[in-house]
Protein backbone atom coordinates (compact mmCIF):
# COMPACT_ATOMS: atom_id res chain seq x y z
CA UNK A 1 0.00 0.00 0.00
CA UNK A 2 1.23 3.66 -1.01
CA UNK A 3 0.45 6.86 0.76
CA UNK A 4 -2.61 7.22 -1.30
CA UNK A 5 -4.10 3.89 -0.45
CA UNK A 6 -3.65 4.63 2.66
CA UNK A 7 -5.61 7.74 2.63
CA UNK A 8 -8.25 6.60 0.69
CA UNK A 9 -9.09 3.50 2.95
CA UNK A 10 -9.03 5.96 5.73
CA UNK A 11 -11.29 8.17 4.38
CA UNK A 12 -13.43 6.02 2.68
CA UNK A 13 -14.14 3.66 5.70
CA UNK A 14 -16.03 6.81 7.48
CA UNK A 15 -18.58 6.80 4.86
CA UNK A 16 -18.78 8.54 1.28
CA UNK A 17 -21.05 11.58 0.51
CA UNK A 18 -23.92 10.64 -1.20
CA UNK A 19 -24.03 12.01 -4.64
CA UNK A 20 -24.21 11.69 -8.14
CA UNK A 21 -19.61 10.97 -8.22
CA UNK A 22 -18.84 10.47 -4.69
CA UNK A 23 -15.58 8.92 -5.99
CA UNK A 24 -14.99 12.38 -7.61
CA UNK A 25 -15.95 14.15 -4.32
CA UNK A 26 -13.30 11.69 -2.98
CA UNK A 27 -10.49 13.20 -5.03
CA UNK A 28 -10.81 16.51 -4.67
CA UNK A 29 -10.66 16.13 -0.77
CA UNK A 30 -7.37 14.05 -1.48
CA UNK A 31 -6.35 16.31 -4.23
CA UNK A 32 -5.85 13.14 -6.31
CA UNK A 33 -8.15 12.19 -9.58
CA UNK A 34 -11.13 10.70 -9.62
CA UNK A 35 -9.73 7.32 -11.50
CA UNK A 36 -6.48 6.84 -8.58
CA UNK A 37 -9.79 6.43 -6.28
CA UNK A 38 -11.81 4.30 -8.09
CA UNK A 39 -8.60 1.64 -9.31
CA UNK A 40 -7.03 2.08 -6.03
CA UNK A 41 -10.10 0.93 -4.19
CA UNK A 42 -10.99 -1.60 -6.92
CA UNK A 43 -7.79 -2.95 -6.98
CA UNK A 44 -8.00 -3.12 -2.51
CA UNK A 45 -11.35 -5.02 -3.18
CA UNK A 46 -10.15 -7.13 -5.42
CA UNK A 47 -7.33 -7.91 -3.23
CA UNK A 48 -9.01 -8.59 -0.45
CA UNK A 49 -7.91 -5.68 1.67
CA UNK A 50 -11.55 -4.23 1.55
CA UNK A 51 -14.19 -7.17 2.41
CA UNK A 52 -16.88 -4.92 0.48
CA UNK A 53 -17.11 -1.26 -0.61
CA UNK A 54 -21.27 -0.23 -0.17
CA UNK A 55 -24.56 0.35 1.95
CA UNK A 56 -24.07 -0.87 5.55
CA UNK A 57 -27.42 -1.99 6.66
CA UNK A 58 -28.30 -2.16 10.31
CA UNK A 59 -30.04 -5.99 9.67
CA UNK A 60 -32.70 -5.47 12.73
CA UNK A 61 -34.26 -2.17 10.85
CA UNK A 62 -34.52 -4.73 7.46
CA UNK A 63 -37.38 -6.68 9.64
CA UNK A 64 -35.59 -9.31 11.33
CA UNK A 65 -35.47 -10.88 15.76
CA UNK A 66 -31.55 -10.90 17.03
CA UNK A 67 -30.37 -12.50 19.77
CA UNK A 68 -27.19 -13.69 21.20
CA UNK A 69 -27.14 -16.19 23.12
CA UNK A 70 -24.50 -18.39 25.25
CA UNK A 71 -23.37 -21.75 26.09
CA UNK A 72 -21.74 -23.26 28.64
CA UNK A 73 -20.37 -26.15 26.62
CA UNK A 74 -17.90 -29.54 28.81
CA UNK A 75 -14.68 -29.77 26.66
CA UNK A 76 -15.35 -33.01 26.21
CA UNK A 77 -18.99 -32.94 24.19
CA UNK A 78 -17.44 -29.32 22.47
CA UNK A 79 -17.53 -30.81 18.62
CA UNK A 80 -20.51 -32.23 19.02
CA UNK A 81 -22.66 -29.67 20.13
CA UNK A 82 -21.01 -27.38 17.82
CA UNK A 83 -22.36 -29.73 15.14
CA UNK A 84 -26.02 -29.00 16.51
CA UNK A 85 -26.40 -25.66 16.83
CA UNK A 86 -24.25 -24.93 13.82
CA UNK A 87 -26.73 -26.90 11.98
CA UNK A 88 -29.42 -24.39 12.83
CA UNK A 89 -29.83 -22.03 9.68
CA UNK A 90 -30.89 -19.43 11.59
CA UNK A 91 -27.37 -19.27 14.05
CA UNK A 92 -25.69 -16.84 11.65
CA UNK A 93 -22.37 -16.63 13.74
CA UNK A 94 -20.77 -19.02 16.13
CA UNK A 95 -17.59 -18.35 18.31
CA UNK A 96 -15.77 -20.38 20.68
CA UNK A 97 -14.48 -18.11 23.42
CA UNK A 98 -12.18 -18.34 26.62
CA UNK A 99 -14.35 -18.30 29.48
CA UNK A 100 -17.02 -20.57 31.72
CA UNK A 101 -19.73 -19.68 28.81
CA UNK A 102 -17.03 -20.84 26.38
CA UNK A 103 -19.57 -21.37 23.02
CA UNK A 104 -21.37 -18.08 21.61
CA UNK A 105 -23.70 -16.96 18.85
CA UNK A 106 -25.99 -15.13 16.87
CA UNK A 107 -29.01 -16.37 16.17
CA UNK A 108 -31.24 -14.32 13.34
CA UNK A 109 -34.93 -15.14 12.47
CA UNK A 110 -38.25 -13.15 11.14
CA UNK A 111 -39.33 -12.80 14.62
CA UNK A 112 -39.19 -13.22 18.37
CA UNK A 113 -41.01 -16.58 18.62
CA UNK A 114 -39.05 -17.96 16.09
CA UNK A 115 -35.66 -17.20 18.11
CA UNK A 116 -37.59 -18.59 21.37
CA UNK A 117 -38.46 -21.95 19.54
CA UNK A 118 -34.49 -22.29 18.22
CA UNK A 119 -33.43 -21.65 21.64
CA UNK A 120 -35.63 -24.16 23.20
CA UNK A 121 -34.58 -26.81 19.66
CA UNK A 122 -31.17 -26.35 20.78
CA UNK A 123 -31.09 -27.03 24.38
CA UNK A 124 -33.27 -29.92 23.67
CA UNK A 125 -30.76 -31.33 20.79
CA UNK A 126 -27.93 -30.14 23.26
CA UNK A 127 -29.39 -31.05 26.66
CA UNK A 128 -27.95 -28.01 27.87
CA UNK A 129 -28.93 -25.05 28.99
CA UNK A 130 -29.10 -21.79 26.72
CA UNK A 131 -28.37 -18.15 27.99
CA UNK A 132 -30.21 -14.96 25.60
CA UNK A 133 -28.25 -11.76 25.80
CA UNK A 134 -30.85 -9.71 23.79
CA UNK A 135 -29.81 -6.26 22.90
CA UNK A 136 -31.61 -4.10 24.95
CA UNK A 137 -29.79 -0.92 23.90
CA UNK A 138 -27.43 -0.23 21.07
CA UNK A 139 -24.95 2.77 21.91
CA UNK A 140 -22.52 2.41 18.58
CA UNK A 141 -21.75 -0.05 16.06
CA UNK A 142 -19.28 0.51 13.49
CA UNK A 143 -15.25 0.63 13.47
CA UNK A 144 -12.79 2.59 12.34
CA UNK A 145 -9.67 0.84 11.51
CA UNK A 146 -6.72 3.47 10.01
CA UNK A 147 -3.80 2.00 7.79
CA UNK B 1 -39.29 8.08 -18.55
CA UNK B 2 -39.62 7.87 -14.97
CA UNK B 3 -43.06 5.78 -13.71
CA UNK B 4 -42.62 6.24 -10.48
CA UNK B 5 -40.91 8.23 -7.83
CA UNK B 6 -39.53 8.44 -4.38
CA UNK B 7 -41.09 9.75 -1.46
CA UNK B 8 -39.41 10.43 1.78
CA UNK B 9 -41.27 9.25 5.15
CA UNK B 10 -38.87 10.66 7.31
CA UNK B 11 -40.72 8.58 10.30
CA UNK B 12 -38.10 6.46 12.31
CA UNK B 13 -38.41 2.70 12.39
CA UNK B 14 -40.95 3.54 9.64
CA UNK B 15 -41.27 0.31 8.17
CA UNK B 16 -39.43 -0.77 4.87
CA UNK B 17 -41.12 0.22 1.66
CA UNK B 18 -41.24 -2.39 -1.63
CA UNK B 19 -38.81 -0.52 -3.91
CA UNK B 20 -36.57 0.27 -0.62
CA UNK B 21 -36.20 -3.59 -0.66
CA UNK B 22 -35.66 -3.59 -4.21
CA UNK B 23 -32.96 -1.08 -3.26
CA UNK B 24 -31.26 -3.18 -0.21
CA UNK B 25 -31.53 -6.60 -2.29
CA UNK B 26 -29.80 -4.40 -5.20
CA UNK B 27 -27.03 -3.06 -2.60
CA UNK B 28 -26.46 -5.94 -0.26
CA UNK B 29 -23.56 -7.48 -2.35
CA UNK B 30 -22.10 -3.74 -2.60
CA UNK B 31 -22.10 -1.00 -4.79
CA UNK B 32 -20.10 -0.43 -8.01
CA UNK B 33 -16.99 1.15 -7.61
CA UNK B 34 -17.76 3.02 -11.10
CA UNK B 35 -17.60 6.85 -11.07
CA UNK B 36 -21.62 6.94 -11.58
CA UNK B 37 -22.27 4.13 -8.99
CA UNK B 38 -25.95 4.99 -8.40
CA UNK B 39 -26.86 4.83 -12.34
CA UNK B 40 -27.28 1.24 -12.80
CA UNK B 41 -29.86 1.13 -9.59
CA UNK B 42 -31.48 3.97 -11.00
CA UNK B 43 -32.27 1.82 -14.24
CA UNK B 44 -32.97 -1.34 -12.65
CA UNK B 45 -35.64 0.42 -10.14
CA UNK B 46 -36.79 2.95 -12.90
CA UNK B 47 -35.89 6.32 -10.72
CA UNK B 48 -34.00 9.15 -11.43
CA UNK B 49 -30.79 8.85 -10.26
CA UNK B 50 -31.63 12.12 -7.48
CA UNK B 51 -34.51 10.14 -6.64
CA UNK B 52 -31.72 7.43 -5.78
CA UNK B 53 -29.98 9.94 -3.83
CA UNK B 54 -32.64 11.05 -2.11
CA UNK B 55 -33.95 7.28 -0.88
CA UNK B 56 -30.05 6.63 0.27
CA UNK B 57 -30.12 9.70 1.89
CA UNK B 58 -33.53 8.93 3.76
CA UNK B 59 -32.00 5.18 4.64
CA UNK B 60 -29.45 6.66 6.25
CA UNK B 61 -31.53 9.48 8.40
CA UNK B 62 -33.96 6.40 9.82
CA UNK B 63 -30.31 4.03 10.39
CA UNK B 64 -30.99 1.64 8.27
CA UNK B 65 -28.15 2.08 6.24
CA UNK B 66 -25.32 2.62 8.62
CA UNK B 67 -23.04 4.11 5.83
CA UNK B 68 -22.03 3.46 2.91
CA UNK B 69 -18.50 2.99 2.77
CA UNK B 70 -15.51 0.84 2.24
CA UNK B 71 -15.39 -1.84 5.05
CA UNK B 72 -11.74 -3.33 5.58
CA UNK B 73 -10.43 -7.00 6.21
CA UNK B 74 -10.13 -6.52 10.09
CA UNK B 75 -6.96 -9.00 9.74
CA UNK B 76 -5.28 -7.61 6.21
CA UNK B 77 -5.66 -4.24 7.91
CA UNK B 78 -3.55 -5.68 10.36
CA UNK B 79 -6.12 -5.83 13.33
CA UNK B 80 -5.88 -9.62 14.29
CA UNK B 81 -6.71 -9.34 18.03
CA UNK B 82 -10.41 -8.47 19.65
CA UNK B 83 -11.77 -8.94 22.74
CA UNK B 84 -15.81 -8.71 24.12
CA UNK B 85 -15.11 -6.87 27.31
CA UNK B 86 -18.53 -7.02 29.85
CA UNK B 87 -18.93 -5.20 32.21
CA UNK B 88 -20.99 -4.80 35.59
CA UNK B 89 -22.70 -1.47 35.40
CA UNK B 90 -24.72 0.44 38.09
CA UNK B 91 -28.00 0.24 36.31
CA UNK B 92 -28.90 3.80 36.64
CA UNK B 93 -25.90 4.99 34.20
CA UNK B 94 -25.73 2.24 32.39
CA UNK B 95 -27.07 4.26 29.24
CA UNK B 96 -25.38 7.52 29.83
CA UNK B 97 -21.48 4.58 30.04
CA UNK B 98 -22.52 2.84 26.92
CA UNK B 99 -23.09 5.88 25.02
CA UNK B 100 -19.59 7.19 26.16
CA UNK B 101 -17.24 3.88 25.45
CA UNK B 102 -19.51 3.52 21.83
CA UNK B 103 -17.55 6.75 21.05
CA UNK B 104 -14.18 4.98 21.92
CA UNK B 105 -12.33 4.60 18.15
CA UNK B 106 -11.41 1.14 19.27
CA UNK B 107 -14.73 -0.05 19.86
CA UNK B 108 -16.90 -1.72 17.17
CA UNK B 109 -20.15 -2.83 18.68
CA UNK B 110 -21.36 -1.35 22.22
CA UNK B 111 -24.59 -2.75 23.75
CA UNK B 112 -26.74 -2.62 27.12
CA UNK B 113 -28.02 -6.61 27.07
CA UNK B 114 -29.68 -8.47 30.07
CA UNK B 115 -27.87 -9.86 33.18
CA UNK B 116 -28.72 -13.45 33.66
CA UNK B 117 -27.73 -14.03 37.27
CA UNK B 118 -26.05 -15.60 38.98
CA UNK B 119 -24.25 -17.14 36.47
CA UNK B 120 -23.79 -13.86 34.27
CA UNK B 121 -23.48 -10.10 35.68
CA UNK B 122 -22.79 -8.30 32.95
CA UNK B 123 -24.88 -5.41 31.76
CA UNK B 124 -22.52 -3.70 29.03
CA UNK B 125 -20.89 -5.46 26.30
CA UNK B 126 -18.11 -3.70 24.63
CA UNK B 127 -16.17 -5.69 21.27
CA UNK B 128 -12.59 -4.02 21.06
CA UNK B 129 -10.01 -4.58 18.38
CA UNK B 130 -5.98 -4.12 17.94
CA UNK B 131 -2.95 -5.13 16.26
CA UNK B 132 -1.68 -6.87 19.42
CA UNK B 133 -2.40 -8.48 23.02
CA UNK B 134 -0.94 -5.30 24.27
CA UNK B 135 -3.07 -3.41 22.50
CA UNK B 136 -6.11 -4.36 23.04
CA UNK B 137 -5.02 -5.27 27.24
CA UNK B 138 -4.34 -1.21 27.19
CA UNK B 139 -8.05 -0.45 25.49
CA UNK B 140 -9.52 -2.41 27.90
CA UNK B 141 -7.35 -0.96 30.48
CA UNK B 142 -9.15 2.91 29.24
CA UNK B 143 -12.43 1.52 29.31
CA UNK B 144 -12.04 0.21 32.71
CA UNK B 145 -10.58 3.99 34.05
CA UNK B 146 -13.66 5.24 32.23
CA UNK B 147 -16.02 2.82 34.23
CA UNK B 148 -14.27 3.02 37.45
CA UNK B 149 -17.08 5.11 39.70
CA UNK B 150 -19.96 2.96 38.25
CA UNK B 151 -18.75 -0.72 38.27
CA UNK B 152 -20.08 -2.98 40.61
CA UNK B 153 -19.65 -6.94 41.92
CA UNK B 154 -22.81 -8.19 42.05
CA UNK B 155 -21.74 -11.60 41.66
CA UNK B 156 -18.10 -12.92 40.94
CA UNK B 157 -16.47 -9.56 39.26
CA UNK B 158 -16.68 -6.63 38.16
CA UNK B 159 -16.02 -7.16 34.49
CA UNK B 160 -13.92 -9.78 32.15
CA UNK B 161 -12.74 -10.06 28.94
CA UNK B 162 -13.75 -13.02 26.17
CA UNK B 163 -11.37 -13.69 23.71
CA UNK B 164 -12.38 -15.39 20.83
CA UNK B 165 -10.70 -18.77 20.32
CA UNK B 166 -12.15 -19.89 17.04
CA UNK B 167 -14.80 -18.86 14.43
CA UNK B 168 -17.33 -22.29 14.53
CA UNK B 169 -19.40 -20.24 11.72
CA UNK B 170 -19.81 -17.12 9.86
CA UNK B 171 -22.20 -16.49 7.72
CA UNK B 172 -23.59 -13.31 6.27
CA UNK B 173 -27.07 -11.63 7.32
CA UNK B 174 -29.39 -11.66 4.20
CA UNK B 175 -32.19 -10.30 3.39
CA UNK B 176 -34.71 -12.55 1.94
CA UNK B 177 -35.53 -11.98 -1.08
CA UNK B 178 -38.74 -13.41 -1.23
CA UNK B 179 -40.10 -11.99 1.84
CA UNK B 180 -43.09 -9.08 0.72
Amino acid sequence: MDALDKRILNRTQRGIPVSEQPFADIASELDCSEDEVINKLQHMLDDGLLSRFGPMYDAASLGGAFTLSAMQVPEERFDEVTEIVNAFSEVAHNYKRQHRLNMWFVVACESQQEIQSVIKDIEQQSSLPVYDFPKEEEFYVGLYLPV
Amino acid sequence: MLDSTYQSRERKNAPLTSIEREFILLTQKGLPIVSRPYDHLAEKLKLSVAEILAMSEDLLERGVIRRIAAVPNHYRAGYTFNGMTVWDVQDDVVKEYGALIGRLPFVSHCYQRPRCLPEWNYNLFAMIHGKNEQQISEYRTQIKQLLKDVLQTSEHKSNDMLTSSKILKKTGLRLQANKD
